[in-house]
């Protein structure tokens, strides 16, 4: 009697990832740096005070998430459509998910402003209502993927919903025109020279960039885990 | 020869509305699911601060946005059994006719709903208007067109998803903003005697949002299925 063939032992992936990774550790020195010149090293605004100093966190945060994630999901998500390559799927994955970490800052950092400035925690202005269920879609885009097993299927529906989300980010917008808003409007980033100091447009470039880097280091890493994980799928899958 | 887009469809919506005419299990359940959430919202808030006929509004389209979903899911829910779904894929007719004709479905289904609901806010929520229901009734194609096509489309999603039903107001409630919201605040500047004027933006608002979505949704269902 012959025992059954063992199966070819599986190989442990070669670890890539170094102990440091550069890119998302500039981005968070840089990310500190920029805090501790907007906290210190930059004068409070005239009128707000102190609370002023949440714009160079809440506006990059938003400006990241809200073009640069949500933007990022929705290309990956339609040339994924045509060219059905799984690291495009991975990558709208991480930006989403990176996407809604920063969405979750500015929702968080927002309140704060909101309550010494507005007397409320909470307005349901459209700037606010249109953040909060931009939020939602993102965390509506990780359920779904994570109710679905099959790979393809996963890439497929969650590229359907990454581009019908990029559709309903205009409508989404275009309410801030109908409704009264009492979200302040742009300072820096508009048609006309920004109404800045110069001191606090300093910071607040600086901090734009910093966000920027940490958006870049943070989906770089989530990219990597991406991977990882999807080559776990295929270990498994041959067990 | 195998039928065109808009006839293949046309059999798809008589097929599904002919389901749902010989049963009426849906049907009777959202009616009833909408009078039901009428009433409640009427308790939910207290009369003497805010007037039913300001109320009014918000509780027809909210009501409007839970039934609807209730309806959807069961648009591609019945195609489960005994490998519909497959059946219908292999038929010789453009896969876009299978989504616009469930969404023609839905849309009877979901107007037809309406056509009870809002008698039930003007009878419930005493809200006058006389003439004006009659542009609210063209508000309420405009809201239905966009919420199924968005909904048709999440319900051929959610269905092969292990957390299927649960999933579709997750999905679907943010893309139902818009639509809410603009429907809504027509209906309020209607009711409250402000002509069609300020309404008119909140219209566009819809009927643009009805354009891309039919067309965006009606594109890219065949990318949702399995090639």
């Amino acid at each position: 009697m012959t025992s059954p063939a063992k199966p070819a032992p599986l190989t442990a992936p070669r670890i890539r990832t170094p102990a440091l990774d550069p890119l998302l550790t500039l981005g968070v020195v840089a990310f500190i740096a920029a805090l501790v010149r907007a906290a210190f090293f930059t004068p409070p605004d005239a009128a707000q005070g102190m609370a002023q100093k949440i714009l160079y966190i809440h506006a990059p945060s938003a400006f990241t998430a809200l073009y640069l994630a949500c933007g990022l999901v929705f290309i990956c998500s339609g040339l994924w459509l045509w060219l059905k390559d799984e690291r495009l799927d991975r990558m709208a994955d991480a930006s989403a998910e990176v996407g809604l970490a920063f969405m979750t800052v500015v929702l968080i950092t927002g309140p704060l402003w909101g309550r010494p400035i507005w007397g409320a925690f909470w307005t349901w202005d459209a700037k606010l209502t249109s953040s909060l269920f931009l939020w939602f879609v993102l965390l509506g885009y990780q359920i779904l993927r994570g109710a679905v097993e099959e790979p393809q299927a996963r890439a497929r529906f969650s590229a359907v919903l990454g581009i019908l989300a990029g559709c309903l980010v205009p409508f989404i917008h275009l309410s801030v025109y109908l409704f009264r808003t009492l979200h302040p409007m742009p300072v820096v980033l508009k048609p006309s020279a920004p109404s800045m100091p110069n001191e606090m447009l300093v910071s607040f470039v600086f901090s734009m960039s910093a966000i920027t880097l940490l958006f870049a280091g943070l989906l770089r890493a989530r990219y990597r885990l991406a991977t990882d994980r999807a080559e776990l799928e295929h270990l498994e899958a041959r067990r | 020869m195998p039928p065109d887009l808009l006839s293949a469809a046309l059999i798809i919506a008589r097929k599904d509305l002919a389901i749902e005419f010989r049963t009426r299990s849906a049907f009777f359940s959202v009616v009833v699911f909408s009078l039901l959430a009428i009433a409640i919202f009427y308790f939910a808030f207290d009369p003497t601060a805010v007037s039913s006929a300001d109320l009014a509004p918000g509780v027809l389209w909210v009501t409007f946005a839970f039934g609807g979903l209730l309806g959807l899911h069961r648009s591609f829910g019945v195609e489960q059994a005994e490998g519909a779904m497959d059946a219908l894929l292999s038929s010789p007719i453009p896969r876009e006719s299978i989504f616009l004709g469930k969404a023609a479905a839905n849309l009877v289904f979901v107007l037809a709903v309406q056509a009870i609901a809002i008698p039930g806010v003007v009878l419930f929520y005493n809200v006058g208007g006389g003439m004006v229901w009659l542009t609210i009734a063209g508000v309420t194609i405009l809201a239905a067109i966009g919420m199924v096509a968005v909904g048709t489309l999440f319900s051929s999603v959610v269905v092969n998803t292990r957390l299927a039903e649960l999933l579709l107001p997750l999905l679907a409630l943010p893309f139902f903003v818009p639509i809410v919201t603009s429907a809504a605040q027509a209906t309020l500047q209607l009711l409250s005697g402000h002509g069609a004027t300020p309404a008119a933006n909140w219209l566009k608002l819809l009927a643009a949002y009805d354009l891309v979505f039919v067309a965006a949704c009606t594109w890219i269902y065949p990318h949702s299925l399995d090639a």
